[in-house]
């Protein structure tokens, strides 16, 4: 039998898609809601002196208005940061509502609850609140300086330091006797996650007994789940959580958020049914963004430009609070700053700061992309200092094959890799010493549309993680992922997965693994998840877990499967264990090919029950908690072909090739979807997008007309190819991809335009490369008015076109 | 006040407030999900229907500006059980991850496949700058509605002259 995996298997999600018939939460047809609206704080910074929710409450149709003050008895423990980084990590609480002071423009206050969504917004308006304003602290630098305080009762705004320096003394000394040092100082801006689906949460009151059901946009239902009940203080097992169709997370929907609990706390309050949707512009200002970090990296290398010692300094916006996950995000690439290369030691320090701004969190790579564009960016300045060609340097430096399974400077173990053939296929592929010839012609001829080509060589970590390595780093949770497979009595398969998806094509994956190791048609399987009444156990769906935990889950309880129906199928069938081998579906004497029992005979069997060997339990099924022994590193290297038009500063993307590298596909279809998709949003950072807040700290680009999220019409076909080399650290052999794209892709696209405008001797442009950035650097390299990008005031860029 | 419409090939006729945009009618008195709504300032189209045989925003209007007429919605698009070609070709190649922006997208292209029934590439990529999706990248939406319109994708219409164009290789 051929095997499914690897196969470009049509997705069995799209259906009820595509005929307009799967539900989000705004779809769900429930029956007597009440609609939630929250008032929202319009200052940065603000002591709440007085609520007047009065003439709100009077309007026809409302049934409740509350503030922060009123609700202060309906939660046992304010909203959770499950990632202590430090000891002595600063963490002021963060309630559902604001209580007293409101930190950041967006931040809730008050909520109004009426009998539909138009009543409770109008209502919304009506209540009168009297702030003092704070002066409010939307700069980086200038919170780490604690000129002005984000929060008024804490004595700074420092949140916490961080340090990953496993051998301080080797890195001062790589630096003494360096014959190049690159220092450059590299700005990831604040980025706006904008899933197309805004938030959603509907929570639903079960008529006895006091068990709730919440219904919400989340990647996380199980782990939401735990936390509301600490939250709310309703006991976890009256708590059902279900992420019904959720339309993309990229990290943003990796959270409990105070709409979650609020809704909970109002339905139990009121006893009804309380559902709540934002708008795309409070999903701009009360959803998290990502990124948001200054970076100040060096390099010391050798007179070759051979890497002897990276050493970074990061200074992190946490924003107003601290969110799930807010202060590790950095902490996540720290490990990952001295990319694919050979590099002895490093020293990485992280200060994460307090501002007045929404809180940052996850966003698509999480930490990997910023370490990524910052290694990929330096050894650009490193192969200029040196003299030789971006391909060079960076063959140079690889971490060669042999080297692997590779013990890295960051003290981690990188499971496998080959990266000279990616770089061979990418330039392959790209055709790149036509492309150096196009430049050269174009350079020659004076044409005002010079060709940039740019590199990007990444590794990542994903597949989180090791239990006990996220133990060493204080995460409040283990990375295992569960799975349970049921051979039903008439030989179908129902598959229980902890993993959460909402996009990625889970049951169309889960079933190929399932189909290939019982050897069972692939439309026999049905895979079940997102809901932790049928889910019981899980970890959900971040950081390319997915496939690599989730999906190694489900491989480890088909294994189990075939061991229990082996020791069904040798007892009845009257031979040893040793002598039955499980091919196609059926276990087989070794040596009397006609003598078979099938898997779905023996399910059978095992639920009838009435000849089982000793000791075995009735039914075919098995459980599996799995716990990745290490975390997977997928690789690739990604080329850009920019145009620049200098005359108006427009950056044109005109080819882009990636060969990308995770391991064993399961299913190339969805492996080069997410591919494209996490391509397009890196770059998007690169050229486009940007949360850019005015000087009293209102978010400026709080609509998809000011926030560039990219159309069609903005990007190019994307040119792909893969590599495999296999992970060592798991059965499958499989690496993580749903994040891959977007971490390679924007220094490769900002290598493109600074070497499109090398000749100007320009070297650095900030993100966004705006045309109006890259027209005033051009014009400022042509004067002679410094040869780099103008800088962008912190709190916003130069707006992007 | 009243607005009746045909949705579907079915008769609508329901009572709402003035201020009701067409894609509320839609969702709420009709209770035809399947049409989305991603932003509020018309950017994302993820709320297109056809109305009349031309897509548009269905945000964009209220719902007494559509009284008497028909509206399609992506309920409406599959006939008999079968798929119609453009959502065929979405599915067959992949042009849809989370699908929030699935429903949008489709109803738009059926739209431009109408007004431009042999378009290139680039054609495409302008034809469906209305609508915003961000999973996908577009390509492979890109894809789909060259395929539904009988192209594969083999159309560069856009590479650096003397660069050599790779195409998918995987």
């Amino acid at each position: 039998m051929t095997s499914v995996i690897g196969s470009r298997l049509l997705r069995r999600e799209d259906a009820p898609i595509l005929t307009g018939s799967a539900r989000y939460v705004d779809d769900l047809p429930v029956a007597g809601a009440l609609h939630a609206k929250i008032v929202r704080s319009p200052y940065a910074h603000g002591r709440i002196r007085s609520i007047d929710t009065s003439t709100a409450a009077a309007m026809p149709g409302v049934v409740a208005v509350f503030t922060g003050e009123d609700l202060a008895g309906d939660f046992a423990a304010p909203l959770p940061c499950a990632w202590p980084v430090t000891p002595d990590m600063v963490n002021p609480p963060h309630w559902p509502l604001a209580r007293g002071e409101a930190c950041f423009a967006g931040d809730g206050v008050a909520v109004v609850v009426a009998t539909s969504r138009e009543v409770a917004r109008d209502a919304s308006e009506s209540v009168v609140v009297d702030y003092e304003e704070l002066p409010a602290v939307l700069d980086i630098e200038d919170a780490a300086a604690d000129r002005v305080l984000a929060h008024a009762d804490l004595s700074g705004n420092r949140s916490y330091t961080w340090e990953l320096t496993p051998d301080p003394a080797a890195v001062d000394a790589a630096f003494a006797g360096a014959t190049h040092v690159v220092r450059e100082r590299y700005v990831q801006q604040r980025l706006i996650p904008m899933a197309m689906e805004p938030r959603g949460v509907c929570v639903v009151p079960e008529p006895y007994g006091g068990d709730f059901t919440v219904y919400s946009s989340t990647q996380i239902p199980h782990i939401l789940k735990i936390m509301l009940a600490v939250v709310s203080g309703v006991a976890e097992h009256q708590l059902r959580v279900v992420a019904p169709s959720v339309g993309g997370g990229f990290g943003s929907k990796l959270n409990v958020y105070a709409e979650e609990a609020l809704c909970l706390a109002l339905a139990r309050r009121l006893g009804r049914v309380v559902r709540w949707n934002e708008d795309r512009s409070e999903n701009a200002l009360a959803t998290t963004h990502g990124r948001g970090m200054i970076q100040d990296i060096e390099l010391a290398a050798d007179a070759d430009g051979r890497i002897a010692a990276v050493r970074v300094h990061l200074l992190a916006d946490m924003g107003a609070y601290l969110q799930l996950v807010t202060p590790g995000v950095p902490l996540l690439g720290s490990f990952l700053y001295t990319g694919v290369y050979d590099v002895p030691v490093m020293s990485f320090t992280c200060i994460g700061v307090f501002t007045n701004r929404t809180p940052t969190d996850a966003y698509r790579g999480a930490g990997r992309p910023e370490a990524t564009f910052a290694i990929e960016r330096a050894i650009e300045s490193l192969a200029r200092q040196v003299g030789v060609d971006s391909a060079e340097i960076r063959r140079r430096n690889f971490i060669p094959f042999e080297k692997f399974p590779y013990a890295s400077a960051g003290s981690l173990v990188f499971d496998s890799g080959d990266y000279g053939p990616a770089l061979d296929e990418a330039m392959r592929l790209a055709g790149y010493s036509d492309l150096r010839a196009e430049q050269a012609r174009r350079r020659d001829t004076g044409s005002t549309r010079p060709l940039g080509i740019g590199f990007s060589s990444y590794v990542e970590m994903c597949g989180l993680a090791p239990s006990r390595a996220l133990g060493s780093l204080n995460f409040g949770s283990g990375g295992w992922e569960h799975a349970t497979i049921r051979v039903l009595p008439t030989g179908k398969v129902e598959v229980v997965t902890g993993t959460s998806p909402h996009g990625q094509g889970h049951e169309t994956s889960w079933a190929m693994i399932v189909a290939d190791r019982l050897g069972v048609p692939v439309e026999d399987v049905s895979v079940l998840h997102s809901d932790t009444a049928i889910s019981h156990l899980g970890l959900d769906t971040y950081g390319s877990r997915s496939l690599a935990v989730g999906g190694s889950a489900v491989y480890a309880a088909c294994e189990k499967v075939i061991a229990k129906a082996r020791a069904i199928a040798a007892h009845q069938m009257e031979v040893a264990e040793e002598d039955l081998e499980f091919v196609d579906g059926e276990f087989r004497v070794r040596g009397t090919p006609a003598s078979t029992m099938a898997l779905q005979a023996i399910a059978f069997n095992a639920f009838l029950a009435h000849d089982l060997p000793e000791g075995v339990e009735p039914n075919l099924t098995a459980d599996a908690s799995y716990d990745p022994t290490n975390f997977t590193f997928p690789f690739g290297v990604h080329i850009a072909v920019v145009e620049v038009d200098e005359e108006t500063g427009r950056v044109e993307l005109v080819r882009y090739v990636a060969v990308d590298d995770c391991g064993q596909q399961v299913n190339p279809l969805i492996v080069e979807g997410q591919v494209h998709g996490g391509i397009v949003q890196g770059a998007a950072q690169a050229l486009w997008e940007e949360a850019t807040y005015d000087e009293q700290g209102q978010l400026r680009t709080s609509t998809l007309t000011d926030y560039l999220v990219p159309s069609a019409a903005e990007v190019p076909s994307l040119e792909l190819a893969h590599t495999v080399t296999p992970s060592p650290s798991n059965a499958m052999g499989v690496k993580g991809v749903g994040e891959a794209g977007t971490i390679a892709a924007a220094p490769a696209v900002i290598n493109a335009i600074v070497d499109a405008l090398a000749p100007l001797g320009v070297t650095d442009i900030e993100m966004p490369a705006s045309p109006e950035r890259v027209w005033q650097t051009i014009r400022a390299a042509r004067t002679g008015t410094g040869a780099s990008a103008p800088t962008a005031s912190s709190t916003g860029g130069a707006g992007a076109a | 006040m009243r607005v009746a419409m045909t949705v579907n090939g079915s008769a609508h006729d329901h009572d709402v407030e003035p201020r009701t945009l067409l894609v509320q009618y839609l969702r709420e008195s009709c209770g035809l999900t399947g049409t989305k709504i991603g932003c509020d300032t018309s950017s994302c189209g993820a709320c297109t229907v056809l109305l009349d045989g031309e897509s548009v925003k269905s945000c964009t209007m209220f719902a007494a500006q559509a009284d008497g007429a028909s509206v399609t919605t992506i309920e409406g698009l599959a006939h008999d059980g079968e798929l119609h070609p453009v959502q065929q070709a979405f599915h067959e190649n992949h042009g849809l991850q989370c699908g929030f922006c699935t429903a949008g997208m489709v109803m738009a292209a059926v739209s431009f496949l109408d007004e431009n029934p042999n378009p290139t590439e680039r054609d495409v990529r302008l034809g469906l700058e209305g609508n915003l999706c961000r999973c996908t990248g577009y390509h492979n939406i890109v894809k789909a509605v060259l395929a539904a319109a009988g192209h594969d994708m083999g159309i560069r219409d856009k590479a650096p002259s003397g660069a050599a164009s790779g195409g998918a290789a995987t």
